[in-house]
């Protein structure tokens, strides 16, 4: 039973594009640059990387979870690929991006265990599991930047351009497509948001709840590992603490993008709305040659206002 | 006493594990327990402690508080400008920084109560907006704090760690007053029934304000007391303490549901925590496996109070309130 | 002491709505001191929301409220009960993560925010120690407390508050008989003191013995206020429901005892909870579970749809013995068992969604069903006469009545062999009775089976051809055909041996 209004993007959905444009228009005021078709495309590419982390996030905030351990899920992803490709053995080198799509989806299954079956809540479980990768990356790597580099295919998913456009972008957008198709014609799509909504009732219907739960975990790890990959691709490299740094725009990302925190409500056209005003407004900020003071600020600044134009919304309807 | 036993079971628990460690600890650090050692251990401990204290008072009325190390990072780098010079100036100094902590908690309440946003993501915001103010005061590490101030928190008084007697003072001083009136007994019943304590007529969004004030002033004197340790202001010094503390609190028994735990319990969780960490630097375990086994600690606790939930009988009842 | 000059409490004119929905409209109503007022009417009716605006809890849409004869804006709770207007709430204003104690203190007029009055608790104790409440410990949670002695405390607390108006929401729904009466000593003694009385029960015979004057409320309106005695029941009931429902139930199809087996349990038991139970479910049936509340009918259905681990004894269903540990495989068409929980809010429905959403829920995934086939509900939604704007429309949006058609039309739609009904009518309006238990015995004809736990009666008598009374986890007594009394059924739920079984035993 599909009518229009099921179809059609919610308005919270649309309030980040509309902060995209605006942020688009205003910084082009100062820096004419920002309209080129150049920086544009930079700006695609990068938000790539931000985009996969929110698009597997978006699943697990819609289930009414939240998944702590992305940092290290991506770092681990990109310290296996690394040094796969790194061991010198070709065989071992083709297995790289493979290998650390596995590993992701695992950890994202043990998450799923604490949460499901353990019933711990995921905040605190998938904490534990993030601290637990960053002891097992530790020993090892020694604590230092582990050795490896990235395989020319992983540069090229992160850094090549197809028709003009970065590859990183098309496969972003390739992997939300195949997701949100997921959301709407399957009956996971619609497990999930039920779940988030209340949890017993969908249970109550026949629906195994634990194995939406498992799924939904592993999805949002494949997400951070093939995230990680293609940061490994773009430095060439891992790092350790790679992955820190994107913990909480991704968070940002899908809730500005009108993904309810507590789960139920949201939509994955938002979420990529989200990821491009996050990375636009963060780009903009070191165009604008801003101390990192000022940046954090005005980063907070703008969320907080977001946030509080959703809350007007609601409001006012 | 049965019946307050198994009330406060939680805590019961985390106390008696924090005893275990502690004696594990002292007896395996090579120079035996001494003062110097035990005020070392004890002043990490407080750092932490007070910012689970922080976090605490955001959990028990059924919210999060990712900004508790931004806060702390902030009131850092204040308290790198303002405690220091004569006594009177430092006094003020100490007012100003735990008022720049109160002041960033209603913030963060005044986004969840009249703002309607979700504490989780209004303090990830706010967490970005105080750490930038920590950078403009302090773009790099420096500033100074008055050592003999500094020292007079962080040794010890007979041979007792001060840490220790703050921690005291803590509870003693001033959680169990609190408990005893209106405003500690309504950040209960806040967390765990929101529409009960507002049929009972208390003042929910007062309360909810008070608590994340609370939050906030316990944050600023996290800061403080790491400013007293280290006498130096740092703007990076948030993101460990943030997530450490939501570990801390639920080690101590507070459940992340709201309305269960105690102060106590958030401060024992956040001594555990700290102990196990010194505990495996002097353990004889190689150091590179440290960082893995801390973690794998954190979460078999976690996993073991989790698998009461295997026992139910009605599969129901796993889905809780 | 008599009824008081002036009203301690009057509403002029007052509407009450939320969004489209009228819970009061154009409300004059006044309480007195001294009096115990009773409020009757149906659910629906407007009862809670005139409730919630005296104690506070909501605002009037339109109209005034006066305390004291000055017109009064009451803020919330807190303003109400500083003004001597205190509620014992259906819905109870406990909050379960604290003790007994501190839930006394908390919110105690004078205390507020600061230093919390240790006082009130023993005059809740003494209070307590009057309505058989004297056991119940100072320091127990008040999740580790049965309902009843929730209600007691519940008593206790609002008589600490010095109400002037006092007003008892379903206050003694869980109590029973002997501390029903010493709580309306309590309340008389209250009303002798010049205390006014609001006073909402279902239990007709409460009503009659406590109320000294009575108001009727229909769809939100004030229909009527008299003194107690000037009409009789059936008087009193038409005022209540408007229109006289005569046939309130279908007629009974004569009943066919070796109609095929659907379902049979056998020596059923599970934990402490369940003991030896064994029932057959027949096609064409429908098969009532009653006895008082809690006594393991709840616990029947949940093991038979796969929620209860650890369960005894055989279950069989069309012909083969099977082991039911999910809800999926409950609802996969070989089993063909269908659940609808008892508290529709939580566990029956997602009140956040769509009726589309909510219809879907329980389809998607099973065999040989096309959840988005809008024809698989349309037929129970029509028999139903589900009334909304959309299937668009949030579920929340719904009255009651409506959103357990959804619950119910969610699961039909499934064409289930069995179905499990937990107390399906509770808390609806006639009409909407009608039209479920009209479905129900057309279900029964095309030949489902159906296992109708339900708290009332009547159904069990005039809705059920069959009826299985539960005491402590046991089936206490079968009754079939005109054996299904409200005497044998009251007798059976307490236990108390039927007069038979009592003779017999007096011949040996």
């Amino acid at each position: 039973m599909n009518t229009l209004k099921q179809n059609l993007p919610s308005i919270d959905a649309i309030f980040p594009y509309i902060g995209t444009v605006l942020l688009i228009l205003g910084g082009s005021y100062f820096f004419p640059q920002i309209l080129g078709f150049d920086y544009l495309a930079q700006q695609l590419q990068i938000a790539a990387f931000l985009g996969f982390l929110a698009l597997g996030a978006t699943l697990v905030i819609l289930l009414g979870h939240i998944d702590l351990s992305v940092p290290w899920v991506l770092g681990g992803a990109a310290i296996v690929s690394t040094s796969l490709v790194g061991s010198g053995n070709p065989a071992l080198a083709t297995l790289a991006i493979p290998a650390a799509l596995i590993f992701g989806g695992l950890v994202g299954i043990i998450n799923g265990v604490g949460v499901a079956i353990l019933r711990i809540p995921s905040m605190v479980w998938t904490l534990a599991v993030n601290s637990m990768l960053l002891g097992v990356a530790v020993l090892n790597t020694g604590g230092f930047n582990p050795k490896g580099e990235a395989s020319g295919t992983m540069i090229w998913l992160a850094t090549g351009n197809l028709a003009g456009l970065p590859v990183a972008f098309m496969v972003w957008v390739g992997a939300t497509g195949i997701i949100a198709l997921l959301l709407k014609k399957s009956a996971f799509g619609r497990y999930l948001s039920s779940i988030g909504y209340n949890e017993k009732a969908t249970f109550l219907s026949g629906v195994s709840t634990p194995s939406v739960i498992f799924a939904a975990f592993a999805i949002a790890g494949l997400c951070s590992a093939l995230g990680g990959v293609m940061l490994a691709g773009y430095a060439n490299q891992a790092y350790q603490s790679m992955g820190d740094p994107f913990l909480l725009p991704t968070i940002a990302a899908v809730v500005i993008g009108g993904t309810s925190i507590l789960g139920g409500r949201g939509s994955l056209i938002g979420t990529v709305g989200g990821v491009l005003f996050i990375t636009l407004l963060t780009s903009i900020l070191s165009v604008m040659q801003m101390s990192d003071a000022w940046r954090n600020i005005i980063f907070g600044l703008i969320i907080i206002i977001m946030l509080l134009l959703q809350t007007l919304r609601r409001k006012g309807s | 006493m049965r019946n307050l036993l198994r009330i406060n079971q939680r805590e019961v628990i985390a106390i008696l594990v924090l005893a275990v460690l502690l004696t594990l600890y002292l007896a395996t650090h090579p120079t035996g327990p001494n003062t110097y050692v035990i005020t070392i251990w004890a002043n990490q401990c407080l750092i932490l402690g007070l910012a689970a204290i922080a976090q605490f008072f955001a959990v028990i009325v059924r919210g999060i508080d990712l900004s508790v190390g931004a806060v702390m990072a902030l009131t850092n780098c204040v308290a790198s400008y303002l405690v220091i010079g004569s006594g009177f100036d430092m006094t003020l100094g100490i007012v100003v920084v735990l008022g720049v902590g109160i002041a960033c908690g209603l913030v963060n309440g005044a986004l969840v109560v009249f703002g309607r946003i979700q504490p989780i993501v209004a303090t990830l915001a706010t967490a970005s907006l105080f750490v930038g103010l920590a950078l403009l005061l302090r773009p790099t590490p420096g500033g100074q704090i008055d050592y003999d101030l500094a020292d007079a928190f962080t040794l010890d008084v007979f041979g007792l760690p001060t840490a220790l007697i703050i921690a005291a003072m803590v509870i003693g001083l001033f959680w169990v007053p609190l408990r005893r009136t209106g405003l500690g007994l309504g950040l209960y019943a806040v967390g765990s029934s929101e529409h009960a304590a507002f049929q009972s007529g208390m003042p929910v969004p007062v309360i909810r304000l008070s608590s994340f004030a609370l939050g906030g002033l316990f944050a600023g004197l996290a800061g403080l007391y790491f400013s007293f340790v280290t006498t130096t202001g740092d703007a990076g010094i948030g993101p460990n303490y943030t997530l450490n503390s939501i570990a801390a609190v639920v080690l101590g028994g507070v459940a992340l549901r709201g309305g269960v735990g105690t102060l106590t319990g958030a401060l024992a969780g956040a001594f555990i925590l700290k102990t196990i960490g010194s505990l495996m630097f002097f353990s004889g375990l190689p150091p590179l496996a440290q960082p893995f086994i801390e973690g794998l600690i954190l979460a078999s606790a976690i996993a073991i109070g989790g698998a009461g939930v295997l026992r139910v009988k009605n599969r129901l009842e796993v889905f809780g309130k | 002491m008599s009824r008081s000059e002036h009203p301690i409490v009057r509403l002029c004119g007052v509407s009450k709505t939320y969004g489209a929905t009228h819970a009061l409209s154009d409300v004059d109503f006044s309480c007195f001191g001294g009096e115990i007022h009773a409020v009757l009417g149906e659910n629906g009716a407007g009862k809670s929301t005139l409730m919630k605006l005296v104690s506070g809890v909501i605002q009037p849409t339109s109209g005034s409220i006066e305390v004291d004869n000055t017109i009064t804006r009451l803020k919330g709770p807190a303003d109400a009960i500083s003004r001597g207007l205190v509620c014992m709430f259906q819905e109870l204003s406990l909050v379960p993560d604290l003790s007994v104690r501190e839930n006394l203190m908390l919110g105690a007029v004078g205390s507020g925010l600061g230093r919390l009055d240790t006082g009130v608790v023993q005059r809740a104790q003494n209070t307590l120690a009057q309505i058989d409440g004297g056991g119940i410990g100072m320091r127990t949670r008040v999740a580790d407390l049965t309902l009843a002695e929730r209600q007691q405390v519940e008593i206790a607390k609002a008589l600490t508050r010095d109400p002037k108006l006092l007003i008892l929401d379903e206050a003694t729904s869980a109590l029973n008989a002997s501390v029903v009466e010493k709580v309306f000593r309590l309340i008389r003694e209250e009303r002798d003191r010049g205390v006014g009385v609001l006073f909402i029960s279902h239990r007709f015979h409460e009503i009659e013995t406590l109320a000294d004057r009575v108001s009727i409320f229909r769809n939100g309106t004030h229909v009527e206020t008299f003194d107690n005695g000037a009409y009789d029941y059936g008087a009193i009931i038409s005022k209540m429901v408007g229109q006289r429902i005569d046939d309130l139930f279908p007629a009974k199809p004569s009943t066919a005892p070796d109609a095929e087996e659907v379902l049979r349990l056998d020596g059923f038991g599970w934990a402490n909870s369940l003991k030896d139970v064994s029932i057959v479910l027949r096609k064409g049936q429908i098969t009532g579970l009653g006895g008082l509340d809690g006594q393991g009918q709840g616990d029947v259905l949940q093991g038979l749809f796969g929620l209860l681990k650890g369960t005894e004894g055989r279950c069989i269903v069309a012909g083969t013995p099977v082991s039911i540990t999910h809800p999926k495989q409950a609802k996969n068409p070989k089993l063909g068992i269908a659940l609808v929980p008892e508290d529709r809010k939580t566990e029956g429905l997602i009140l956040d969604q769509s009726i589309a959403r909510n219809l879907e829920l329980a389809a998607l995934g099973t065999d040989g069903i096309n959840a988005s086939d809008p024809a698989i509900y349309q037929p129970f939604l029509d028999a139903l006469e589900l009334k909304c704007d959309s299937l668009d429309q949030p579920v929340t949006e719904l009255s009651g009545g409506n959103q357990q058609k959804v619950a119910l039309t969610k699961w039909l739609a499934l064409g289930p062999r069995c179905m499990l009904l937990a107390d399906p009518t509770r808390g609806i309006d006639v009409k909407t009775k009608t039209q479920i238990y009209a479905l129900l015995r057309r279900l029964a004809d095309s030949g489902v089976a159906i296992l109708l736990v339900s708290t009332d009666y009547e159904e069990l008598i005039h809705l059920c051809d069959e009826t299985h009374i539960f005491y402590q986890g046991r089936v206490a007594r079968h009754l079939t055909g005109r054996d299904v009394t409200a005497e044998a059924i009251i007798g059976a739920s307490l236990n108390i041996p039927s007069s038979a079984e009592t003779s017999e035993v007096a011949n040996a």
